[in-house]
């Protein structure tokens, strides 16, 4: 079953052509990487889904769960079951971590017409997931983000995953800045999270994350557009050889 | 100081979400409009006062006649005609209340209409609340509990009765007459406020608060707060102002007065929530205040806290004169504008006794067209030694055609004081609110979170019981300014 179809995806900022015809789909499952050189169109790829303001479509169209996204704002994307973890997740300052967490949570509860958690009920079932990604309490008392090292903030993103529990997430760069611990934890609350229903987008330049968070199919995208797919023997291919050779079989 | 951004453009009306527009059906006394010595003696008489309370007020009467407007503040509008406004409005009263049970129950629906039941039995554990209708007091609960542990909490117009050696004593001694135009005016038609007396070593039990509503079209809302707490003594106070919505003008100029002696307490709560006005500045309050609180005693303290929401024009200045050395003035400040309200808002520490602190921290957050500005003076008077300020004002804005301005005065006459200062102005950044919708919060709740972020440092200082109501009034003052 397909979550996320794009067909065609032209988009561009200040009138410079971005994604240039991309097309990707993803089944229910899945775990994508899409790898490639600075430059590729990566993170414009990772807003344009999640519906950033100035990232709209020229052209194409993408459906998530056979539903229009292109008329659709941030918030409703969420709500659909999309998530995207931020290559450089924002600081909210004097906003606490708990607060936030406890209304994302019910409002994704709300939208899903479950039953919203009282504050206790919330933080014990905040703890448990917390406890998996290695966040101590003193960290959720502070505000989001604010001030948190490299890895507090992707470990937070990954929390906030968990806690939204998305059809598909997006993870745009979330190895950057990560030592080989952090990075180990990070993973494996990913990987905890994967299930049948629900698919991954793993967006990142290096190889090294995939050891940890095991792709089903390696993209190469490269000036606006998908290049070449293949399985995750692609990945290992790159970073022998680098990008060079792939993008001159192309040209 | 202006920021830009593409997404903010559009500023949509909040009118139709302002709840407390409605206006009770009810008889009224008034006295005939306009202003002159007759009125004044029919508003004394009313309220039965002494001879000596009228002749203070003509006194203020006479002075008020020779002074000029104020004009120094950052707003402008249309010049008061001061003969236009109705100065005393009050329900009929069928007879002489004795209890609660007797108060007009379409006044009690009002009051419960606004969120404030005056029924003891329904009311917030631990708060007692005075309500102040147009010019007068019409309930004051909890009065014999808290007369148990002598504590004085009843309308001024009362105590002016009942307790005159105390009003005497105390009433203009904080906020002199002619302090200023308005507090001119007010000493001369003031028809209700609150009273509160905290004996010797009294910590007041509960949470006092009034809760002032203006109802009848055309009348100006002139009240009187007079707070006198005794050495050891320790008050916590709220008060909260809604107003129907109406397409003209109302004024409200108030004078409140704090007197702290050694050793004690007093905390001033505001959540001023009048009615702002359309989107296009038409109508609300005009809300011109002055509120003072005297450190008399040594190691005396006292914090005011405000969250204003309201008013379509605020010209207010809780400001603290710390006499009694090592005593302590704050000033915890919200002041948020939208569409077209505009506020002139910040403090005065005056700093005389010795080892005096004080802190101010002040959030302004603009919207819309409005203009919001901190005006603070920071005065460390010669003898104030090793005086201590810190000062801080930040300033956000939302859209592009709003502005904040910040006027600090600063006059140190001693050499081992310390002054500090520190400003930033930001806005809502578009990554924040990105952040926050990616996560499925909509535009306001996610604005609104960013906002009570922003302020969070001045809601900590608000009772329990208000800072949620207060979190409440942020998100609905700013519905619709992020497009």
């Amino acid at each position: 079953m397909p979550i996320l179809e794009i067909k065609n995806a032209e988009l561009s900022i200040d009138n410079k052509k971005i994604l240039k015809g991309l097309s990707l789909n993803v089944n229910e499952g899945e775990t994508h990487a899409i790898m490639g050189p600075n430059g590729s169109g990566k993170s414009t790829l990772s807003y344009m889904l999640a519906g950033r303001d100035g990232y709209e479509l020229d052209n194409g169209n993408i459906t998530f769960d056979n539903i229009d996204l292109t008329p659709l704002s941030p918030d409703e994307r969420s709500n659909l079951g999309l998530f995207l973890a931020f290559q450089y997740p924002v600081e909210l300052p004097g906003v606490s971590s708990t607060n936030f967490l406890r209304e994302i949570f019910n409002s994704r509860k709300k939208y899903l017409g479950e039953n919203e958690l009282s504050h206790l009920d919330f933080i014990k079932h905040l703890r448990k997931v917390a406890e998996n990604l290695s966040i101590k309490d003193e960290m959720l008392k502070r505000y989001v983000n604010f001030g948190f090292s490299g890895g507090e903030k992707k470990r937070f993103e990954i929390l906030q995953m968990a806690l939204l529990n998305p059809k598909i997430s997006v993870l745009d760069e979330t190895d950057s800045g990560l030592d080989v611990d952090a990075l180990k934890i990070v993973s494996e609350g990913v990987n905890n999270l994967k299930d049948k229903k629900n698919a991954v987008i793993v967006i990142t330049h290096y190889q090294r994350l995939l050891d940890y968070i095991k792709p089903d199919i390696v993209h190469i995208m490269s000036d606006g557009k998908i290049i070449k797919s293949g399985d995750a023997d692609l990945a290992l291919y790159v970073e022998k050889n680098g990008y060079s050779e792939i993008l001159n079989e192309k040209s | 100081m202006v920021a830009t951004t593409e997404t903010i453009n559009q500023v949509k009306t909040t009118t139709d979400k302002y709840k407390y527009g409605f206006s009770t059906n009810i008889e009224v006394d008034k006295a005939p409009k306009g202003l002159n010595e007759d009125i004044i003696r029919f508003i004394s008489q009313k309220k039965e006062e002494p001879k000596w309370m009228l002749d203070w007020r003509l006194e203020a009467f006479k002075k008020w006649k020779r002074m000029e407007k104020p004009n120094w503040a950052k707003v402008s509008f249309p010049d008061i005609d001061f003969q236009d406004i109705y100065y005393y409005a009050a329900p009929k009263a069928k007879k002489k209340l004795n209890s609660l049970d007797e108060v007009d129950p379409e006044l009690l629906k009002t009051y419960e209409k606004l969120g404030i039941p005056l029924n003891e039995q329904k009311m917030l554990a631990g708060v007692a609340v005075d309500a102040v209708f147009d010019s007068v007091s019409v309930a004051t609960t909890f009065r014999e509990k808290l007369s148990e542990v002598g504590v004085i909490f009843c309308p001024i117009s009362e105590a002016i009765k009942n307790h005159p050696d105390l009003v005497k004593k105390y009433i203009g001694s904080v906020v002199p007459v002619t302090d200023n135009y308005y507090t001119a005016l007010n000493s001369a038609v003031f028809t209700d406020g609150s009273f509160v007396y905290i004996p010797k070593g009294v910590k007041c039990p509960m949470e006092l608060s009034t809760y002032f509503r203006i109802n009848e079209k055309n009348t100006g809302q002139f009240e009187r707060t007079l707070i006198v707490v005794e050495d050891e003594g320790y008050v916590s106070y709220l008060e909260g102002c809604t107003a129907p919505q109406r397409d003209e003008n109302q004024l409200h100029a108030a004078v409140v007065e704090l007197v702290a002696m050694n050793n004690s307490q007093i905390k001033y709560s505001t959540v001023q929530n009048w009615y702002p006005g359309d989107e296009q500045g038409k109508g609300g309050i005009y809300n011109f205040v002055t509120k003072r609180g005297k450190c008399l005693g040594e190691n005396s303290k006292i914090s005011w806290t405000q969250v204003e929401t309201g008013s379509s024009i605020t010209w207010k200045y809780p400001s603290c004169i710390l006499m009694g050395d090592n005593s302590i003035g704050e000033f915890y400040s919200v002041a948020i504008t939208n569409n077209a309200q505009q506020a002139d808002t910040g403090t005065k520490m005056i700093h005389i006794g010795k080892n005096t602190k004080s802190t101010i921290i002040s959030k302004g957050i603009s919207a819309g067209k409005s203009q919001n500005t901190y005006r603070g003076q920071v005065q460390i008077q010669k003898g104030a030694y090793n005086a201590r300020n810190f000062t801080q004002c930040d300033s956000l804005l939302i859209g592009d055609t709003c502005s904040a301005h910040t006027v600090p005065y600063i006059n140190q006459h001693v050499s081992n004081a310390k002054v500090e200062h520190e400003a930033t102005t930001s806005k809502i950044s578009e990554d924040q609110l990105f952040y926050c919708m990616q996560r499925g919060l909509d535009t306001e709740q996610a604005t609104s979170m960013i906002v009570n972020g922003f302020c969070k440092e001045v809601m900590k200082e608000l009772p329990m019981e208000f800072a949620v109501e207060a979190q409440k009034l942020i998100g609905i003052s700013l519905e619709g300014s992020v497009g």
